[in-house]
């Protein structure tokens, strides 16, 4: 085998994991100004790396935002991406997943001949889990979602071990192929700081609107190409507090079996 | 020109809401006022809904508009799972009706399977006007590839304005192939659907970890595409008198079908979201073994266990069990959460319970204020008393029926 050129998709998203609301102005409060990178796309990333490992070829991350993705990039460069391309440009911000899609397709044709494309199965902060299927779609490709095995690299082909709702399928798909990962896929390894100081003096390739502008329709990128739009965002309400039952465990037993009784939830 | 962002000096109190607000930090008060970064604005527009001064504005570029009065109706996709319907397709027609009649129109239902022509009469009992049924040999194992190419086919012949898939795990990963063909907006995951006074659907759906709701529209394509989050939604109740239309489409020819699916392995029995009960645990357990505890409970009760996420990262849970936003949504008549405190992400898994019952030894956790009653205390006091006290209850019964 030649070797694969295997694309990776990431993003760096907002750490909001733990985030809280202020109760006055109903708005996030957030510490710092802190990004990581989506942690799902590090799996794929891990994934990617170990299969260059195996069969050899080249690494190539791939991420859109604003400049200060670079950082992402930089890690994923010290993880073991040979190459990074950053798509930066205020014509490419305010995409939803069809434009984000589109404007990724675009870089990947540009970049040329690949054999597989890895994304997370989804990101913290959008949470949509479409970029990976719509990519593939744009694309032309045949795509495996919540992958959380690579079983058999083939000769021409992939099989995978498929997440279900009660299981998982075993699936055959050819190459070139999309591949969204679940987080049970891999363990991500941490880079060494060698590996980091490599990476912090790597060049990062960055690619604007009018780049990627010869092989795609610059009025699909960004806000212009997105059709959706966010019109409010507000904070849940509050629910009101149920009856709460104190004192001895017990007696609370009792009264916990006795209110189940009276809802006609014991049978 | 590119889009941006505006912050109108006179309006801006310099209050800093949506310093704040701005997920990626983009925003300084500078002499007083707002002072948006460009070149990090991601255009999201949460600090245009953060300003109660109406002080920003979305400068946007005008683009064409596709002609939408040739779309009408909605449109659910049903699901099957080897030839029995999903109930997330009763929920689908339960809020597909309901938008349906806000606007006056048709609601339509695709159903794609082998040997479920035979459960059409049933979707136009749940509500559909109109059901478009491809049954084929070829069908019967779920794939994005000739799935897409079906959807596609009635999408052409029926032309809807809105079209509603599953929040499944397959309907979130078919959706998306099916926006890119038609190049429209797709919402994920919606919790809630409505439509405004142009028509326009609205969708409604958390974002952050379920810190916040985003209102989403999708004014100038269509159809407006969303899926819909499982156990969300009420099932649509049949009636055995409402009348519809059935139509056997023919399978499209050259259906596209490029990844074989080479077996299926089912891991387990009942899927937490199908359980009428579930007795959960949390970060209150303090070995993997103590679930038993909470699975001899369920037991008497019925029902089934499941946890949270704490618990599954430990590696204490299977996946496939764990409640929340990264987990399942699940809607049992009754879910006793032990040990579980309560956040955000796993309250967005589970607050649609019909009853709630939290056992914590923290009065202040936030799952009280969910539940409809809560006990105060140590769980391993009180779930072994509520077994002894089932299990008395139960010998009683077994006795009296003999």
């Amino acid at each position: 085998m030649a070797g694969f050129r295997i694309i990776v998709c990431l993003k760096q998203v907002p750490a909001t994991q733990e985030v809280k609301i202020d109760p006055e102005r109903g708005t996030l409060i957030r510490e710092g100004i802190e990004v990581e990178t989506n942690p799902f796309d590090l799996n794929a990333l891990e994934e990617a790396v170990r299969i260059k490992e195996r069969v050899g070829g080249e690494v190539i991350a791939v991420s859109m935002g604003p400049p200060q993705a670079e950082s992402t990039l930089r890690e994923a460069l010290a993880i073991g991406a040979d190459k990074a391309i950053l798509l930066c440009d205020k014509a490419l911000a305010g995409a939803d997943t069809l434009a984000t899609s589109y404007t990724l397709s675009c870089a990947i044709r540009k970049i040329g001949k690949f054999d597989l494309i890895f994304c997370g199965e989804k990101t913290t902060d959008g949470d949509t889990a479409q970029v990976g299927p719509e990519l593939a779609e744009n694309l032309g490709i045949p795509f495996v979602p919540y992958v959380r095995k690579v079983e058999e690299i083939g000769d021409g082909y992939l099989i995978v071990h498929r997440e279900i709702e009660e299981g998982y399928q075993m699936v055959q798909v050819p190459i070139p192929c999309l591949l969204t990962v679940t987080k049970d896929i891999n363990e991500p390894r941490l880079p060494s700081l060698k590996d980091k100081l490599r990476a912090r003096k790597a060049e990062i390739k960055v690619w604007t609107a009018n780049e990627l502008s010869d092989v795609c329709e610059k009025n699909r990128f960004g806000l212009e190409g997105s059709p959706t739009r966010v019109i409010k965002v507000e904070t849940p309400p509050e629910p009101s507090r149920g009856e709460i039952l104190e004192g001895d465990p017990k007696e609370l037993a009792k009264k916990v079996v006795e209110k189940l009784i009276e809802l006609g939830l014991v049978r | 020109m590119v889009a941006s962002i505006r912050v109108i000096k006179e309006k801006c109190t310099g209050c800093g809401a949506c310093v704040g607000a701005c997920p990626y930090a983009c925003i300084t008060l500078v002499e007083g006022k707002a002072r948006i970064d460009k070149d990090c604005c991601q255009l999201c527009g949460v600090c245009i809904s953060a300003c109660n001064e109406g002080a920003l504005e979305l400068l946007e570029v005008s683009r064409e508009i596709e002609d939408k009065s040739r779309y009408r109706g909605v449109m659910v996709v049903a699901e099957q799972r080897r030839g029995k319907i999903h109930r997330i397709t009763y929920e689908l027609l339960w809020i597909g009706r309901i938008l349906a009649d806000k606007l006056g129109e048709e609601l339509s239902c695709v159903l794609i399977g082998k040997d479920v022509r035979g459960e059409a009469e049933s979707l136009i009992r749940r509500g559909a006007d109109k059901v478009l049924v491809y049954d084929d040999e070829r069908l019967g194992t779920l794939r994005e590839d000739p799935y897409a190419d079906i959807i596609m086919d009635a999408v052409r012949a029926e032309m809807p304005s809105i079209l509603l898939m599953g929040g499944t795990s397959f309907g979130r990963a078919l959706a998306p192939v099916i926006a890119a063909r038609l190049k429209t907006g797709l919402t994920a995951d919606c919790t809630g659907l409505d439509i405004d006074e142009e028509g326009n659907l609205i969708q409604i759906r958390p974002a952050y970890g379920g810190n916040i709701m985003a209102t989403i529209v999708c004014r100038e394509r269509r159809p407006q595409m969303a899926t819909v989050r499982y156990r969300v939604m009420k099932e649509a109740e049949e009636d055995p008198n409402r009348k519809g239309l059935v139509i056997e489409r023919k399978i499209p020819a050259n259906l596209r079908d490029r990844t074989r699916v080479l077996k299926e392995v089912v891991e387990e029995g009942q899927s937490i979201e199908d359980a009428e009960i579930i007795v959960a645990g949390g970060g209150g357990l303090r070995a993997p073994e103590d679930f038993k505890l909470l699975e001899e409970l369920a037991n008497l009760l019925g029902g089934t266990v499941a946890a949270s996420r704490n618990v599954v990262d430990k590696g204490w849970m299977p996946k496939s069990r764990q409640v929340g936003l990264s987990g399942k949504t699940v809607r049992p008549k009754l879910y006793i959460a032990c040990g579980i405190s309560g956040s955000v992400q796993h309250l967005a898994g589970m607050k649609n319970s019909e009853v709630i019952v939290a056992i914590n030894k923290d009065p202040s956790a936030r799952i009280f204020d969910y539940a409809r009653f809560g006990a105060v205390g140590d769980l391993y006091e009180i779930v072994p008393e509520m077994i002894r006290i089932l299990e008395e209850i139960r010998e009683e019964a077994q006795r009296g029926g003999h």
